[in-house]
Order: C-alpha cells, then sequence, then structure tokens
C-alpha cells in the first residue's frame, strides 16, 4: 500500500504523542508515592540539632573546662603549643569579644571574666559548605554540618569563609600531640581540616555529645530544634538568648542564655 | 653483512639483560612463586564477604562502607549469610586481622603502596602513637 505524505505525518505526530503521553504519565505515577513518603518520614520526624548554652551556669567553677577536655580525648585533638597550629573543636573566648554588641558601657562590669564556650555553630546556612570545592563538608538533614575528611584536599576554603574561626586546619602530623590515643575514633593527618561534629559518631549511637555529658553544670543542653517541646526550644522560649553573629544570616544552631 | 657480528652480540646481550632477574643468583628461583605468608584470624572461620570476593575487592567495600558510614550514616552491614556487622575498619576489620601480618604482607608484595588509610585510623589495642606517621604516596 502506498502511504502518502499527509498520512505519514499524521501517523508520526500521534506516535510521538503517544509517547510523550506515556512518559508524562509514567513521571506522574512515578513520582507521586515517592514525594508523599519522602514528606510523609520528614513531617514524622524533622530533626536539627542544636545546642543551647546556659552562661549563668558555665564555669560555676572558674576555670572548669570539663567540656574541652572530654571532647579533646573523645575525638583525639592534639594539643599543639604554638597558637598558629593549634586544633580546636570547643574552645573559649572572653565574653566581650563574642558578643561584642552586648556591652554598652556599664554591662561590661558584671560580664568581666566570664570565658564563653565556642564551637561550631552548625549553621543553618553554612558558608563552610558554599565553598568547599569538593563537598568534603556538607549539611545534613538533621542540621549536623559534617565532614569527609576523606575528600578534604586542604585548600582552606572553608576556614576563610566560617565567621566564627570554627575550623583548624593540620599544619603538621597530629598523631605525637596526642597524649592517649582513643582507637574508636580516627585520628586527622597532616593537611586536612577540622571542626566539631556535634559528636555525630554519638548521636547514632543514641549518646548525647561528649561536651554535653561532661559538663558538671548541666549548662550545655543539647536537643532538637525542630521539636517544639525538646529541653532547648523549652529554654529557649523562657530566656533571652543570642547567637553568635545572627546578623551574617548564617542561622547558628547554637544558642546562648546571657 | 659486516655487522653481523655486531647484531647478533646486541641480541645475546639484549637477551641476557632481559631474562636477568630470572637466572641471577640474588633472587632464587624459588622465591619467585613465593606467595606472602598471611596469617589469618585465629577467632573467625568467615569474613564479611566470601574470601574471593574480599581478595579481589575488598576495597571497593571499604569504600562503601567509608561513604554509608560518613555521608549516609548507615552502621549495620548485613552480611552474605545474614550476621550483623559494624560498618568499622578499625573495629570490624582488625577486630580480627592484623594490620602488619595480614594487610601489610600482600600489599607489600604486590608493591601496592597505596591506601594511607593508617594515617587517620587507628589499629585497637595498639600504641598508634608508637607507630609515627607513615608519608602519604
Amino acid at each position: 500500500m502506498k502511504i502518502t505524505r499527509k498520512d505519514f505525518l499524521r501517523l508520526s505526530g500521534l506516535s510521538f504523542l503517544a509517547a510523550g503521553s506515556m512518559a508524562a504519565a509514567r513521571a506522574i505515577a512515578g513520582r507521586d508515592p515517592s514525594a508523599e513518603g519522602s514528606s510523609g518520614t520528614q513531617a514524622a520526624q524533622p530533626v536539627r540539632w542544636g545546642m543551647v548554652v546556659d552562661l549563668r551556669k558555665c564555669q560555676k567553677e572558674k576555670g572548669c573546662d570539663a567540656c574541652i577536655r572530654a571532647c579533646n580525648s573523645a575525638h583525639n585533638i592534639p594539643q599543639i603549643s604554638d597558637p598558629k597550629h593549634q586544633v580546636k573543636w570547643i574552645w573559649t573566648q572572653s565574653y566581650e569579644t563574642v558578643f561584642p554588641f552586648i556591652q554598652n558601657g556599664y554591662a561590661e562590669e558584671s560580664d568581666a571574666g566570664i570565658q564563653v564556650p565556642l564551637m561550631c555553630n552548625h549553621c543553618a546556612s553554612p558558608p563552610c559548605v558554599r565553598v568547599c570545592p569538593t563537598q568534603a563538608t556538607w549539611k545534613r538533614d538533621d542540621g549536623i554540618v559534617m565532614m569527609d575528611w576523606h575528600r578534604c584536599i586542604g585548600c582552606r576554603y572553608c576556614m576563610a569563609a566560617c565567621p566564627y574561626g570554627s575550623r583548624s586546619f593540620n599544619w603538621e602530623d597530629p598523631r605525637p600531640a596526642i597524649a592517649h590515643i582513643n582507637p574508636d575514633f580516627p585520628t586527622r593527618t597532616k593537611g586536612v581540616v577540622e571542626k566539631c561534629n556535634f559528636c555525630e559518631e554519638r548521636l547514632a549511637e543514641g549518646l548525647s555529645p561528649s561536651c554535653v555529658e561532661a559538663c558538671p553544670e548541666k549548662a550545655l543542653v543539647f536537643g532538637n530544634l525542630a521539636d517544639a517541646n525538646s529541653e532547648p526550644r523549652q529554654l529557649l522560649r523562657k530566656r533571652f538568648a543570642v547567637q553568635r553573629e545572627p546578623e551574617l544570616g548564617t542561622g547558628p544552631s547554637i544558642y546562648y542564655l546571657v | 653483512m659486516r655487522d653481523r657480528i655486531w647484531i647478533i652480540a646486541g641480541l645475546l646481550l639484549f637477551a641476557v639483560a632481559v631474562t636477568a632477574p630470572f637466572w641471577s643468583e640474588r633472587i632464587p628461583a624459588k622465591d619467585l612463586t613465593k606467595v606472602p605468608n598471611l596469617v589469618l584470624p585465629a577467632n573467625q572461620k568467615q569474613c564479611v564477604a566470601p574470601v574471593s570476593y574480599m581478595r579481589a575487592s575488598h576495597m571497593l567495600l571499604l569504600l562503601r562502607w567509608r561513604e554509608d558510614v560518613v555521608r549516609r550514616g548507615q552502621r549495620r552491614y548485613v552480611a552474605f549469610n545474614g550476621k550483623v556487622y559494624d560498618k568499622s575498619l578499625t573495629r570490624t576489620c582488625l577486630g580480627c586481622h592484623n594490620k602488619e601480618q595480614f594487610c601489610d604482607r600482600c600489599h607489600t608484595y604486590a608493591g601496592v603502596s597505596g591506601p594511607y588509610c593508617w594515617n587517620c585510623h587507628n589499629q585497637p589495642q595498639t600504641n598508634v602513637a608508637g607507630l609515627g606517621p607513615r608519608s602519604m604516596p
């Protein structure tokens, strides 16, 4: 049978239409259940880990560094005396340098000498993640800004991007500077950046972070900021809290009760 | 035709040089077929995967474990025989295997100086600080 040009065009048009509608139908059918499933689980258990530091309770005993020591031994953090080579996950800084906007000429009298414990803020929109060229650092669904040390190439862009100075670079092999190596946690190697990981290895076992556990005054309160009834959220409702440099828009997950 | 002697001499020299490793006194013939002497774990009969797979593809398994733990937060590994393991180099692999008597012997033999796992990962129950740093390849 001879096929005319008109028939050919009509047939091919119809077959394209059929193929296109099949693909569309499959896409719609395929997308719906998965989208429902993921949003369903998200709605059931949204998690955003965060911490509230109660500065009234912190350092009741002058010079207490229980949280720092607990973190150091849990994560094999080297103790290097050269300040340029230091590695820190939690550290302290004086109140007036951390919260300069609270200074009013008189408040300093009462705040003098307060050392504020600082750590990675696990920001809602972390600048370190945006600049990392290898995706060695990224934000997990539960809000933890995580690092993959296998992948870090040591370019230190993240250190430049972090406005809080939460990241440290291993300028030298850290192992000789670790007094007792905790075999359950890897050390790092020369040439990688490291920072607080919110003890994600402990969270996976259902434990709270080492610093929280070590605090004798329970000044560090860890919990799910997405849960309105969690301990940190209750504290944030009751007390006046500040974040470090909130005007930068990073959305820190660490709050300080002043 | 005048160069025949030189060509034959050159070929002979070449053959001698190429076969030198096989007949030279420094490498006895029995060493050429020697396989690394691995110390197998005493406390376990079965690894997390069949031996043939582990021998050929342990590095792929380790990479997958690494991605699962670090990236996806999945720490439990269900083996082919249904046993559940912790995806951990230090706790699971080195819980049975000894680095010096197992990993290193094969890697040295095969000339795979590569993986710098031990720059960061620890060996259980040993004084890792005493091992000293290993250089990156």
